[in-house]
């Protein structure tokens, strides 16, 4: 059963230069307890996905189609509502863990306030729960910690206080994103384990959205592919990740290190000013006439829905 | 933290030796007799004789080198003595703690009006960023910045006074008096404000963290005030404390406008009438005030900002 | 002329730029423009409202305020424009020596400039115009001597970073005097901020000189000077509010009318600014 539905999903920024369209016609689902990758390049809209769930967008933005989740469509949900599915229902575990703690709050409130505010705790309480998910996620001297503000930690400790402040409201649905970008071999493996133990402590259902696939290989049962806002490729991860349908998915398998370190030529196009066919046109080595100019549907092959007219 | 005070003692003491011995200086330098002008302060142009300004010359010690007086008026304050009025006879002292409180009460009426216009017009218009509401705060700002408070102040006894008769044209003592003079110093700083409220926020709106406090399902207001404000309060703060100088300068003239009993229209009074001591009264005070108040600010600041209070503990 | 064009996309900036234009012009052709004496009294048609005669009215003595409006914009951009001149000047000379020789003469700079923001500029000007009486020039002084601290500031600052890098090296091993490198190497580098902030700078010496002539410091009547002219229709201020209103307007036009230059200024000349700005 599906937790979250997404349908045509498209998401739009309003920019002097004209529209970009950063995600275009998306239809995903995730199901209870299940994992979910989202991979792919910088900029090809994977992060705006993952905002646009929670509707953290600027205001330029325009959101269309449906997300549904617990038989509400979040896109049309008033600000009250979605107050109280962001958080509790829904959280986010951001990227940059050094920018994205206020510098002049104290990090135990950072983690309290929301559950002070949705479950109508007491501030004791609050904090003796607060604690107990620091010491679960091997934070050291949590009481310490909880009084001192982010300047004072290191940025694998605001990893862990990050993490804390996404499920401390207990959500079905934990969206990570890149939480592994930046960061050094040693880091990434223990933000690896940190969310494995998240949706193994927690039974949420977890949507990563990552730009590094062995990330996305250890953690996910199921990984979409994006290429220029839309996605590609769609499957079970063993599937996409070994034997890909998509030239894209397979370009892309083939430029990682242990593969041949064989990149695609060419870059990825503009969201400005889209074109009708496929978007991978350009770069594809397999790339026919029609490619060029029909819209090109996501279709169901060999087990995987896959956005080729000539896949396989 | 200590080092840091000790420094802007010193810098305290240079200032107000500094200033006062170059009004000092001014004083002996400029043209005209002191004791002759004294003299005909005192006793008025028709009684005036020669005898009595020599006698003034005498008495004020007019008559020794500018660096005998000066030194001889350091050691008077140093001891606690700030002298006389050279034209009433009053105490310096008495006479400026006596007009302070008038001064402080417009300065603090002048920065809770600027603040309390400037910061919420700034939140509206970053919140509503683009809105008719922004083009108007910004609007309003900028005419605010730029119209001479003294002109100000004259349209509004103009309208508020004359016109519609709501308010007094002067005087002092009750909150009607002094409404008009705390508006009238308070503009330049409401307009500051408010453009900083606003690109402050702008700017602290954007951080990932304003996203995070939003991802936890925080309402919009409380995003807004706890997390954004407290933010965006920092670099505001440092900059309305620069500003308090400019306020202190405007009461000079805004006092003038509307016979206001403080001390910027006690030392215009004074410069008119060449009352040296209590220029040099008045100049000692204000420095004094300024440097305190910039001060002040910064340990607000540090209060503000845990990334410096820590810094500057350790 | 590309940067005209520029300047002329910024509408507030040309708007500013026309408005300074037309002062200044005012300002020379005085005489020609005026369509009384600004000096003239004539006490049968004093205080008289605005009519086509006299646009915006007499004053106590008979006096059009239309015409010393006129010639006061000439003593108001003189002394506005002479003092910015003087305080950019010291400041970028003084700010160079500090930047540039770093060290105890660094310091000795430094701490002078902290010595003079650390008192109210407005009432220094004040005591000291005061004290040496009447009289333009004093006003001039007095306002110079308290307006050159910021461009000293920022020329340090920019020098100590130009300094670093490695032309002035490069320059120097060349064989390149200390006033050779100061003159054709950093002084350009200067130019930018000190152009902005002496735009602005003129708006608020005028603003200054302005709030002085209205204390009553400064250059005395019968000259026209525009804070002089509010000063004295003050005391007509519920009979003829004429007298107040239009010598303010005009230090209020002027002022901003230099604030949009200067602001223009700044996106034209100061490209980094425009970064942050455009982000």
């Amino acid at each position: 059963m599906s937790l979250l539905s997404i349908r045509n999903l498209t998401t739009v920024f309003h920019a002097k230069e004209g529209e970009i369209r950063a995600c275009n016609n998306i239809d995903l689902d995730i199901a209870v307890g299940k994992s979910v990758g989202i991979i792919g390049e910088t900029g090809c809209g994977k992060s705006v996905l993952g905002m646009s769930i929670l509707r953290l967008l600027p205001r330029n933005v325009t959101t269309s189609g449906e997300i549904w989740y617990k038989n509400q469509n979040l896109l049309t949900l008033t600000a009250n509502q979605l107050e109280k599915i962001r958080g509790t229902e829904i959280a986010l575990l951001p990227q940059s863990p050094s920018t994205s703690l206020n510098p002049v709050i104290k990090t135990g409130l950072q983690i309290t306030e929301g559950l002070q505010i949705h479950r109508k705790m007491k501030p004791s309480t609050a904090r003796r729960q607060a604690l107990e998910m620091l010491r679960i996620l091997h934070l050291p001297v949590p009481e310490k910690k909880y009084q001192e503000y982010p300047h004072q930690m290191s940025g694998g400790m605001k990893q862990r206080i990050l993490a804390a402040i996404s499920i401390t409201g207990q959500p079905s649905l934990l969206i990570a994103d890149e939480p592994t970008k930046g960061l050094d071999a040693v880091l990434r493996a223990q933000v690896v384990e940190l969310l494995q133990q998240l949706i193994r402590e927690t039974g949420a259902s977890l949507l990563l959205i990552t730009h590094d696939l062995k990330v996305a290989a250890r953690l996910c049962d199921e990984i979409g592919v994006m290429y220029a806002g839309e996605v590609i490729e769609r499957g079970p991860a063993q599937k996409v990740l070994t034997e890909p349908e998509h030239h894209y998915t397979k370009g892309l398998l083939a430029s990682l290190p242990d593969m041949g370190l064989c990149p695609i030529p060419g870059s990825s196009p503009s969201l400005l000013n889209q074109t009708t066919g496929c978007k991978f046109y350009p770069r594809c080595s397999a790339r026919q006439e029609a490619c060029r100019i029909n819209p090109v549907p996501l279709q169901m092959c060999n087990g995987c829905y896959v956005r080729c007219l000539y896949s396989a | 933290m200590f080092k840091y005070l000790a420094r802007r003692l010193a810098l305290l003491i240079v200032v107000v030796l500094g200033v006062t011995l170059m009004t000092f200086s001014l004083m002996h330098l400029a043209p005209g007799d002191p004791a002759e002008m004294i003299a005909m302060a005192r006793y008025g142009l028709d009684n005036l004789t020669v005898e009595d300004i020599e006698q003034i010359r005498v008495e004020e010690s007019l008559d020794s080198p500018v660096s005998v007086q000066y030194l001889c008026w350091l050691r008077h304050t140093l001891h606690g003595d700030f002298g006389c009025s050279l034209i009433t006879g009053d105490p310096v002292m008495e006479e400026i703690l006596t007009r302070a409180p008038a001064t402080f009460k417009l300065a603090l009426a002048a920065l809770l009006i600027s603040m309390l216009i400037g910061i919420p017009a700034g939140i509206i218009a970053a919140a509503r960023q683009s809105s008719i509401f922004d083009y108007l705060a910004m609007t309003g700002a900028l005419l605010a910045a730029s119209v001479p408070n003294f002109w100000l102040g004259l349209l509004l006894i103009l309208l508020f006074s004359l016109t519609l008769g709501w308010l007094p044209v002067f005087g002092y003592g009750g909150l009607r008096c002094i409404i008009l003079p705390a508006l009238t110093l308070g503009a330049g700083l409401a307009a500051i404000t408010t453009r900083l409220t606003r690109s402050s926020m702008l700017e602290v709106l954007q951080q990932d963290y304003i996203t995070t406090a939003r991802s936890k399902g925080l309402p919009e207001a409380r995003v807004m005030y706890n997390h954004a404000l407290k933010n965006a309060f920092i670099p505001l703060i440092t900059v309305i404390g620069l500003q308090l100088g400019h306020l202190l300068e405007g009461t000079v003239i805004v006092e003038s406008i509307f016979a206001w009993p403080g001390l910027g229209k006690l030392l215009v009074d004074s410069i008119f009438a060449r009352d040296f001591s209590m220029i040099q009264g008045c100049v000692l005070f204000f420095g004094v005030v300024f440097v305190l108040v910039n001060l002040l600010v910064d340990i607000i600041y540090m209060y503000l900002d845990p990334r410096i209070r820590f810094e500057r503990e350790f | 002329m590309s940067w005209f064009k520029m300047l002329a996309r910024n509408k507030l900036a040309l708007i500013g730029l026309i408005i300074v234009i037309l002062l200044v012009l005012s300002a020379i052709f005085a005489p020609l423009l005026a369509p009384h004496s600004p000096s003239e009294q004539r006490l049968e048609q004093a205080l008289l409202l605005p009519s086509m005669e006299f646009p915006f009215g007499t004053d106590d003595l008979g006096r059009c305020i239309f015409s010393r409006i006129i010639f006061g914009a000439r003593l108001s951009l003189l002394i506005g424009i002479t003092v910015t001149a003087i305080c950019a000047v010291t400041g970028v000379f003084i700010g160079m020596l500090a930047g540039f020789y770093g060290g105890i003469v660094d310091e000795v700079i430094m701490r002078l400039v902290d010595i003079f923001l650390a008192f109210p500029g407005l009432i220094l000007a004040l005591i000291i115009a005061g004290l040496m009486g009447p009289g333009m020039f004093n006003v001039m002084f007095a306002l110079a001597l308290v307006g050159w601290m910021g461009y000293a500031r920022v020329v340090r600052g920019t020098v100590l970073a130009e300094k670093q890098k490695e032309f002035v090296e490069t320059a120097r091993a060349l064989g390149a005097t200390d006033l050779y490198l100061m003159y054709r190497h950093l002084l350009p580098n200067v130019m930018a901020p000190i152009i902005v902030m002496a735009s602005v700078g003129i708006g608020h010496t005028i603003l200054a000189a302005a709030g002085l002539s209205f204390l009553g410091v400064g250059v005395q009547p019968p000259t026209p000077v525009w804070g002089l002219m509010l000063k004295d229709g003050k005391g007509f201020l519920q009979t003829a509010p004429h007298l107040t209103i239009f010598p303010g307007l005009a230090i209020m036009v002027t002022v901003l009318a230099f604030n949009f230059l200067g602001d223009g200024l700044r996106d034209l000349l100061d490209p980094r600014l425009k970064e942050k700005r455009i982000e």
